[in-house]
């Protein structure tokens, strides 16, 4: 039987992981609405076909991750949301642009598709710094004093350009001829700057607390996490030094920097997890101190063991169905 | 702390307002669209498919607003209704959480499979994920409103240090309010989807339309209406009884009562004086609301007198009412008029098609006024009996909400303009391309050229 004490870690893990996927999955499509070249409207079309079918559900992992936030973890919701709230309805108000964008762009007057681009590309753009900029505010566990400021604008730039990187990666299998090449230019250069976002987030998160600096030198578990910025930095450079090859005299290997993208987010978002566990605010307050009833957290675990593998059947279908190169898309 | 009270509800209150509007059409929307796909493979006739090809285009168009203002309030329990989750999370949360894992996932993925996979799968799935869209929508319908009702009707709960704790999940879900609720929705979104498309359809025809799509399309969803009104009165009345037995403070609101009074008349107008605590410019049925309410001519109702500082808003309730059953006589008047001619003749004559058009948006109406009432008649509680909206309430600075209020004031009122308008636009589009032909239907494989002439992709 499950104890109380590990229905909260579970719970913890589950919002680890949906805000993970949703971090990876609404990661490239915010990239790619970031990306949209201004000057070129069949770019613009092509980008936002390939990803046309999949931003539903990919914005709906952020609606999981809040709300396993709100059922599980009741008063940190309330805790973060409050702190956060003017960067919180920025992000929507974003999310929201982003979202009605696609449906209007093609059904509006021709004169008016453009200016609904720019309502795409900016919502993207603002929901994406926005996210960052929550991520670098509850790092700081929730400060909002000058230095932790400064944190999250840092790591509000962090944010957009990993989410610019891996949408570029998306665009380089997804895409073909000049917009492809285009997509392996992004990528190059995103790469540098998620890189050095990740290194300064990195150094900065060491710098302030003293306690994750302790845990990751000097634990018995040091060497064993040592793996996780060694492997990101060798990723880092395998992916700079693949990059120019593709795509010269053929066509392989075209989704390797999306796969080293998300390896990527998954070992930054490991890292900070494994710094902050048991946290669920920083410094602040536990996974204990903030879990809900454990009747009602034993009601929904029951619901979403059986659902959630259900849910990853289904996308994996969904993205089987929309594998290869964007085409136009159409209804019928 | 009464700033920040208010302007939290107004925030909640736009909020909800502006979302209800979408999924209250994509709801039955879903299940038109699928009987659209049925009939289009079962009689391979391309017309139905020009139907729905027109229909899904809108259906997205409004999935993505509902989407898009549907995030923003599962944000703003925590922002500005702290109270609302530490009192009563452990009950709200599951229901939510299951909203969210039963049915967003579901609609959201096949959403994508059905707008765009309809090229890249056999024809059987892609009726499948249309059908598995509606199931989706009306699950989320589902969980939301057991959640709604049980914030009007609270039962299988036990208080423990001040917090609610679930005792019996099924008296939780299945709460006195909930099915009479939850019939009384569906039947009020049938209701929007079909005047929604009977209004459009007939501005189309009223646009010289001359093609087959936009009659038939008429003609379903006005027979739908004619069947759904009646049975919304008599869902309607049930669901006001249910409420008289559970939130007699809200029935007394809604006819106006002040004093406990037998033989009450039923009020036609009337203006609520919430400081003299009595009606001006009475005009009324006598014993008309006791009839109603106890089917008998001098039954008991109860006043406001009985509930004085645990009663609603009385006005608001009252106007609200008379809107939403004055829409709803409107209803049952076009819907039976334009079906008594459909019925007889093949087409209806300009005057009813007008009606129809005007009645385009009476579902949205209805349906912001049926929730008016029900929820400012749940006023002062948020939680009836157990949490007053007061004390839920954010203790963040009110100019931070004041800000975020006035963005999204902003934001809906240009997304509301637009959506209307893209609504007709796409009619006026509709309208120019060219009458369907024989080898049209998706079986055939043959793309022909209809993408240019309404709109493109996505």
């Amino acid at each position: 039987m499950i104890t109380d004490a590990n229905l909260a870690t579970i719970f913890v893990g589950l919002l680890g992981f949906s805000v993970l996927a949703y971090a990876i999955l609404d990661g490239f499509d915010l990239g790619v609405g970031m990306l949209l070249p201004m000057d070129n409207q069949g770019q613009r079309d092509e980008m936002i076909a390939s990803i046309g079918p999949f931003w539903d559900a990919n914005e709906t992992w952020l609606v999981l991750a809040i709300g396993i936030l709100l059922i599980a973890f009741p008063k940190a919701h309330s805790l973060v949301l409050q702190t956060l709230y003017l960067p919180s309805t920025f992000m929507l108000i974003g999310l929201i642009l982003r979202g009605v964008a696609f449906d209007f762009r093609a059904k509006v007057a021709q004169g008016r598709k453009t200016m609904w681009d720019y309502a795409f590309k900016t919502g993207s753009f603002l929901a994406s710094f926005m996210q960052g900029y929550m991520l670098g505010i509850y790092v700081m566990g929730l400060e909002t004093h000058f230095y932790a400021q400064c944190f999250a604008i840092l790591s509000g730039i962090g944010v957009t350009c990993a989410y610019t990187f891996i949408g570029a990666c998306w665009l380089l299998m997804k895409t073909s001829a000049e917009l492809q090449l285009k997509a392996k230019a992004w990528a190059s250069f995103y790469l540098i700057a998620f890189a050095v976002g990740i290194a300064a987030v990195s150094i900065v998160n060491l710098a302030i607390h003293q306690r994750v600096l302790e845990f990751w030198t000097k634990t018995p578990y040091s060497f064993v996490l040592a793996i996780i910025p060694i492997t990101v930095f060798a990723l880092v450079v395998i992916c700079k030094l693949v990059l120019p090859k593709l795509l010269q005299t053929h066509t392989d290997g075209i989704w390797l920097p999306f796969v080293i993208a998300v390896a990527l987010f998954w070992l930054c978002f490991g890292g900070l997890a494994v710094s902050y566990y048991p946290f669920v605010i920083p410094d602040k307050l536990t996974i204990w101190e903030t879990a809900s009833a454990p009747e009602s957290l034993r009601f929904i675990l029951m619901g979403a063991l059986i659902v959630i593998p259900c849910i990853f059947a289904y996308t994996l279908f969904s993205y089987r169905i929309f594998w290869g190169k964007a085409t136009k898309l159409e209804y019928y | 702390m009464t700033d920040v009270l208010m302007l939290s509800r107004a925030q909640f209150g736009l909020n909800i307002s502006f979302h209800i509007l979408f999924p209250t059409i994509t709801i039955a929307l879903g299940w038109f669209l699928f009987y659209f796909k049925l009939r289009a493979n079962l009689s391979k006739h391309p017309v139905w498919m020009r139907v729905y090809r027109f229909w899904v285009r809108i259906f997205a168009l409004t999935f993505a607003l509902g989407i898009v203002s549907g995030i923003t309030m599962s944000f703003q329990f925590g922002s500005n209704w702290p109270g609302f989750m530490e009192k009563v999370g452990n009950i709200a949360g599951p229901l939510l959480g299951y909203e969210v894992l039963t049915a967003f996932f579901l609609e959201a993925t096949f959403l994508g499979i059905m707008l765009f996979g309809i090229h890249r799968v056999p024809n059987w799935l892609h009726t499948l994920a249309t059908l598995v869209v509606a199931i989706g929508t009306t699950l989320s319908a589902f969980w939301i409103l057991a959640l709604n009702s049980w914030m009007h009707t609270p039962q299988g709960f036990e208080m423990i240090d001040g917090v609610a704790h679930a005792v019996d999940w099924n008296a939780i879900i299945f709460n006195p309010s909930f099915p009479y609720r939850l019939i009384h929705v569906l039947l009020a979104s049938g209701l929007t989807a079909s005047f929604l498309i009977a209004g459009i359809s007939a501005y189309r025809i009223k646009h010289d339309d001359q093609k087959k799509a936009p009659s038939i399309a008429l003609r379903a969803s006005l027979y739908v209406a004619a069947v759904l009104i009646p049975l919304q009165i008599l869902a309607g009345d049930m669901h006001g009884l249910n409420t008289l037995e559970h939130q007699p403070q809200k029935v007394a609101a809604m006819e106006g009562v002040w004093e406990t009074k037998q033989g009450a008349p039923l009020l036609l107008f009337a203006i609520p004086d919430e400081n003299e605590r009595e009606n001006k410019f009475e005009i009324g049925i006598p014993k008309g609301a006791s009839f109603i309410l106890t089917h008998e001519w001098d039954g008991e109702i109860k006043g406001l007198n009985e509930f004085i500082g645990e009663h609603p808003p009385v006005a608001a309730v009252f106007f609200s009412f008379r809107l939403m059953l004055g829409i709803g006589v409107m209803m049952l008047i076009t819907a039976w008029l334009a079906s008594s001619y459909l019925l007889r003749k093949k087409h209806l004559p300009p005057r009813v098609i007008n009606l129809c058009i005007w009645m385009t948006f009476s579902g949205w109406m209805a349906t912001l006024a049926g929730w008016y009432v029900t929820e400012v008649g749940r006023q002062p509680y948020l939680v009836s009996g157990v949490l007053t909206t007061e004390e839920a309430v954010t203790q963040i600075p009110s100019g931070n909400v004041a800000l975020s209020l006035a963005l999204y004031t902003l934001l809906y009122s240009g997304l509301l303009i637009a959506y209307i308008r893209t609504l007709f636009l796409m009619a006026r589009r509709a309208v120019e391309i060219e009458e369907y032909q024989a080898d049209e239907h998706p079986k055939h494989k043959k793309k022909l050229n209809l993408d240019t002439a309404t709109g493109g992709a996505a």
